[in-house]
Order: C-alpha cells, then sequence, then structure tokens
C-alpha cells in the first residue's frame, strides 16, 4: 500500500463517523494548545524580565553593604559591615577609569502632604547622575541639578502616581509640598515607568541623596548604582570596585553585583518554569492519546467485518497494521495542527489582554507539541492497530 | 488444481470439542464448478474457509495449485489469498464508505497496482458485471444484486484461478439470484475453478459436481444433473441421518 492509499483510506474511516473523529481531534488539540499557550506564558514572563533589565541599561553594576556569604565570630564581636558611605562612592569613581557615573542611593519611606492631602511614598535620595544610570524619562520640569553630593537642597521630583494623587488635575513644578517636616519644592514629575526591580518608580519622591541621609537620619548608602563605560568592562570593574571599597574599609564588606549575573538566574530561573509548564501540558496530550486509543479500539471492533474482509481479499499483518496506525496518526497530528492553531490564537488574546506580556511560543515548544501528538498517535495507536491484525479473520467474517 | 488428503478440523465450544471437518479427501481440477450442500453445522463453511487459506486444518494435507499450504507463513498466506483466491460471500461485505468502484479496487491497493491502472482495471471489471454506470456508487445506494455483482468484480478483478462463494445467491430475490450466477458460471466457463457453498437444490443443480456434508464427512458425491439424489441424501441428513 502506497503511503497516499493508506492517508486515504485513513482519512475515510475517519470521515466515517464525524462525531467521534471530532471528539478525538479536540482531546489532541486541547493538549497542544495547552502546550503551545503555556509555553508562551512562561517565555513571556522571561522576555518580560530581560526587557525590564534592558531598559534599566545592561552596562549596570550594583554595589551592595554587606556580604552575601556568612562570616564573624561571636554575635557582637565586629562582623557588623561598615558603611557604605559617599566618601566610598567618589573613591570609587576617582579609583577605577572604567566607571562612566555613579549614582548613590538612599532609601525610606516618608509621607509627601500637599494641603489636606497626604500620600506614604519611597523616599529615594539619588544625585543627577540617577536619570542617566537608570534610564529614567522626565515627564515635565527637570530632575534634580547636578549639585556636590554633600550639599542639600530643599527639591524633590515626584513620581507618576504620587504627582497625579497629590495634585490631581494640576501640575505639580514650582509647588511647595512637605516631605516629612521638611518643605520641599516640586521641580519635576518623572515620565511613567511601573515597577522596576521591586519599586514602584511611579509612586516615590526623589530628593538629594545629602537631604535624604538628613531626613533619615542615615549615614550609609542603600546602594551604589554604577555605570560602565563597556560591557565587556563589567566583570573587571566589578573586582576593581570591590578592591577599592575594600582597602578603604580594611575588609572586603561588600557586594557587587552585575546586571548580567541577576538576569542570568532569572532567565534560568523562568526557563525552568516554561519547561515544567510545558510538562504539564504534555500531560493533557498523553490524556488525549488514551482517548485516540479508546476511539481505535472501538473503531477495530466495530469494523472485525471489514478487517475480516481485508483479510480475505489478500490484506498482509503489516497492511493492516499501517492502516490503523495510519488512522490514529492522522488523528493525532490533524489534532496537532488544530491545537498550533489554537494555541495560536490563545497566545494572540493572551497578548490582546496583557499587552505588558510578550506572549510567544518558543519554537522548541511549538516543534515539540506537534511530534509529541504525532508520537502519541503512533503510541497509543499501535495496541489497537495490532488487535486488529490479530483478528481470526473467520471469526471477523461472520462478525463474531 | 485443489487435493485434500485426510482434512481434518476441531473445534473446542464451550470446552467441548466439535468436529467440523473428519478425514476429507477430495480432488477438485482446475476450471471445475463444484457445490458443497449440507446441513448448518456439517462443516461446509469451515471447508470452504479452509479452502480459502483463512483456516488451517489441524490434520490432514492441502495442497493448492501443488504447493502445501500448511506450510507457508502469515504473509504468504496472504499473497495466494490476494492473487490466487477470490471471495463471494452471502452478506456480500462490501465497504460502507466506499464507493462500487473504490470497492472493487481494494484488493489492488492491496497488491500496489499503480492508481490509474487500478481505475482502469476496476471499471473494465464493473463494466463486465454490468454496473459500470453505478461505479459511484455507495454501497447503500446499490440494490441486492448489484452488490453482489460488485462483489464478484472485487473477487475477480486480480485475476484468481480459484473463486470461492460462500450462499452467493443466500441474500438475493430469485431474478437477481439467477443472474449472479449466470455471470459466475460465465466466469467458470472461461477457466476459473468455481466453488459454491449452498443449501439451494437450484443453485447446486447447475454445477458440474455436488458434494453433501454431514457432521464433517463427506457423505455424498453426485452430479448436478441428479440433484434429487443429493437432495435426498441432504435430507436424510437434516433429519439425523
Amino acid at each position: 500500500m502506497s503511503p497516499r492509499d493508506l492517508l486515504g483510506f485513513a482519512a475515510r474511516a475517519l470521515r466515517g463517523h464525524r462525531l467521534r473523529t471530532g471528539m478525538s481531534l479536540l482531546g489532541v488539540a486541547i493538549g497542544v494548545a495547552a502546550v503551545v499557550t503555556l509555553t508562551a506564558l512562561g517565555e513571556g514572563a522571561r522576555r518580560y524580565v530581560v526587557s525590564q533589565f534592558a531598559s534599566i541599561g545592561t552596562n549596570l553594576l550594583i554595589v551592595v553593604p554587606g556580604r552575601t556569604e556568612t562570616t564573624g565570630g561571636m554575635p557582637g564581636m565586629g562582623g557588623v559591615p561598615n558603611d557604605l558611605t559617599l566618601e566610598d562612592a567618589r573613591a570609587v569613581l576617582r579609583g577605577v577609569p572604567e566607571i562612566d557615573l555613579a549614582a548613590p542611593i538612599v532609601m525610606g519611606t516618608e509621607t509627601v502632604a500637599f494641603g489636606e492631602r497626604r500620600r506614604q511614598v519611597a523616599l529615594v535620595g539619588a544625585t543627577h547622575e540617577m536619570l542617566e544610570v537608570r534610564r529614567l524619562g522626565i515627564a515635565n520640569g527637570r530632575f534634580l541639578p547636578p549639585l556636590e553630593w554633600d550639599r542639600s537642597s530643599p527639591v524633590a521630583v515626584l513620581g507618576q502616581t504620587s504627582a497625579r494623587e497629590l495634585f490631581p488635575g494640576r501640575d505639580p513644578v514650582g509647588e511647595i509640598v512637605r516631605v516629612g517636616d521638611w518643605r520641599m519644592r516640586v521641580i519635576g514629575v518623572l515620565a511613567p515607568r511601573g515597577q522596576q526591580l521591586g519599586v514602584d518608580m511611579d509612586d516615590v519622591a526623589i530628593v538629594p541623596v545629602a537631604t535624604a541621609m538628613k531626613m533619615l537620619n542615615r549615614r550609609s548608602l542603600f546602594r551604589l548604582l554604577m555605570q560602565v563605560r563597556a560591557h565587556t568592562d563589567l566583570d573587571r570593574a566589578r573586582d576593581r570596585v570591590v578592591r577599592v571599597i575594600a582597602d578603604r574599609h580594611g575588609e572586603e564588606d561588600v557586594t557587587a553585583i552585575t546586571q548580567d549575573a541577576v538576569l542570568g538566574a532569572f532567565t534560568s530561573i523562568l526557563r525552568v518554569l516554561t519547561l515544567a509548564l510545558a510538562g504539564i501540558a504534555s500531560v493533557s496530550l498523553a490524556v488525549a492519546g488514551v482517548g485516540i486509543m479508546n476511539v481505535m479500539l472501538v473503531s477495530v471492533s466495530e469494523r472485525t467485518r471489514e478487517i475480516g474482509l481485508l483479510k480475505a481479499l489478500g490484506a498482509g499483518r503489516r497492511q493492516i497494521l499501517l492502516a490503523f496506525l495510519a488512522e490514529a496518526m492522522l488523528l493525532s497530528s490533524t489534532g496537532g495542527v488544530l491545537g498550533l492553531l489554537v494555541g495560536w490564537l490563545g497566545v494572540r488574546l493572551l497578548v490582546a489582554l496583557y499587552p505588558a506580556l510578550p506572549a510567544t511560543p518558543p519554537p522548541w515548544a511549538v516543534a515539540a507539541a506537534f511530534s509529541l501528538s504525532v508520537a502519541v498517535g503512533a503510541l497509543f495507536g499501535v495496541l489497537p492497530a495490532h488487535r486488529a491484525t490479530r483478528l481470526d479473520p473467520v471469526a471477523a467474517l461472520s462478525g463474531r | 488444481m485443489i487435493r485434500l488428503d485426510g482434512l481434518s478440523r476441531t473445534f473446542e465450544v464451550g470446552g467441548q470439542p466439535v468436529h467440523a471437518l473428519v478425514d476429507v479427501h477430495e480432488e477438485i481440477a482446475a476450471g471445475e464448478h463444484l457445490a458443497i450442500m449440507g446441513p448448518s453445522g456439517s462443516g461446509k463453511s469451515t471447508l470452504l474457509h479452509i479452502l480459502g487459506c483463512l483456516d488451517r486444518p489441524d490434520r490432514g494435507v492441502y495442497e493448492l495449485l501443488g504447493r502445501d499450504v500448511a506450510r507457508l507463513d502469515e504473509a504468504e498466506l496472504s499473497l495466494v489469498r490476494r492473487h490466487t483466491i477470490g471471495f463471494v460471500f452471502q452478506f456480500f461485505h462490501l465497504v460502507p464508505r466506499l464507493t462500487a468502484l473504490e470497492n472493487v479496487e481494494l484488493p489492488m491497493v492491496f497488491a500496489g497496482v499503480d492508481p490509474a491502472e487500478r481505475r482502469e482495471r476496476a471499471m473494465g471489471r464493473l463494466r463486465g458485471v454490468g454496473l459500470e454506470p453505478r461505479a459511484s456508487h455507495r454501497p447503500d445506494q446499490l440494490s441486492g444484486g448489484e452488490r453482489q455483482r460488485v462483489a464478484i468484480a472485487r473477487a475477480t478483478v486480480l485475476d484468481p484461478k480459484l473463486l470461492l462463494a460462500d450462499e452467493p445467491t443466500g441474500n438475493l430475490d430469485t431474478v437477481s439470484g439467477r443472474h449472479v450466477l449466470e455471470i459466475l458460471e460465465q466466469m467458470n466457463a472461461s477457466g476459473l475453478t468455481l466453488i459454491v457453498v449452498t443449501h439451494d437444490p437450484a443453485v447446486a443443480r447447475r454445477a458440474r459436481r455436488v458434494l453433501v456434508l454431514q457432521d464433517g464427512r463427506v457423505v455424498h458425491r453426485g452430479s448436478g444433473a441428479d440433484i434429487h439424489e443429493a437432495v435426498e441424501a441432504l435430507s436424510a441428513a437434516e433429519n439425523g441421518g
């Protein structure tokens, strides 16, 4: 039997039972669509994270006070990390030529009030450099002016949400707000940004770093952001920054994180997540396979007379096996194609509902889902097909 | 053409052995027209199935065209069925979803005949049984007689040497039954060996030779012309011998 004859024979047999065929197609289609949609979701999450990091800048180096590994002796006997100070930041800028810009950051929470309106926001102490290092945008007004880092100034830049909530329907630039006990002039509003690295950059008040340190009564920086000139210098810059600060503190008590490391960790976590989702979705494909097996078993027992006839007409075991296997595989692969279509529509729907999520199924998942559906047909079609070949033609012809 | 030597076949039914065929000896020459009669359970269908290589004897030798069928494996048997033997059944056994033409094409599909040639040959066979205008009809759109003629066209499309017919007129009215028999006899006249299993004396009397089976044994051998002898043997058998 030529492949074309096999397919034609199988297609006719399937068309003879539209409802039953439709049901098993649906089963496979759901399985394949689930694999496609869920992996698209996982992949979308990964791309989202990557794009978030990319928007911050890939040449970013972050220094955090304290070390990642636990060291030291008895509690209370040393082991407390030294403060990360503005002086450290200056020393790094002087001592590490790979560093282009440094943006010292202090963070706390503070109430911002204008008239009767009050709002709890994240207070960020920063410098002029933060604008570029964090790739922030200004909606109106201006960002913090380039001051000496030590100089205080009663000016503040508000995030989108803070500005909108405190000044509904009007422009806050030029107004005086109270931040904690301090009176400050609003000089600018940030462009909308959304959540970034766990901070809602729309709900902040940014003030000069020296001012923030006074308000929060802190000497240590929350972290020091640095922009490295070239991406290739990132690792060298990190080592040198750590060494410069260690020299000043007399011990290595800061941790430097590169963008790449964080991104790598997130990416591998989300890859695993995508794989897990694909695995879960594959279970539904296996269930669909059992459905196909069921349909094929019914088909074989319903068509015993026909199988007997085919044997009487001189069809060999191999031909009967192939005919029923072709039927199962045609069923599963047609279901697979349908599933790809439904999955594609599902992904389109997902993207339409959540435009921020760049959901797209990874090519390997699409290929795997389809090949799996074909394999499911072959695997679960073997048993019924084998049963068909073993029918006794005499009994089969008499319909017993 | 066919030599049966001590052929026996026993089934287990409900733990009891049933002797469907007991020690059958027979020689059937090429081009013969043989009728096999017998009451139900006499073993005539079993004999037909063994002759058609759908079943194997437990004992004895079945030689077809000089070959001992017992020595053939499953694949060789399917080739014998495909090229040497044609089957016609009481209930036609057409594939319901295929047209008349496609049903006739079916054996050639398994034989791997090229589609264009397949179509042409099948159409020729349908013309031979007078059904060319009905080629694109499905079995449920055909009358009983037409269905059996399609089945005959299908059984003979690969030019077998032996045509086995199991009650070919059993489900037909007299007129279409006669038409079907005429077609079978015409093929027999052109050299095809024809073996018909029937309980109908009107069918059997047209055969050159008649066998009557009872309890798996041949109890009467005669000619179609002397059908009354066979009928007597048959009624004796039906009354418990």
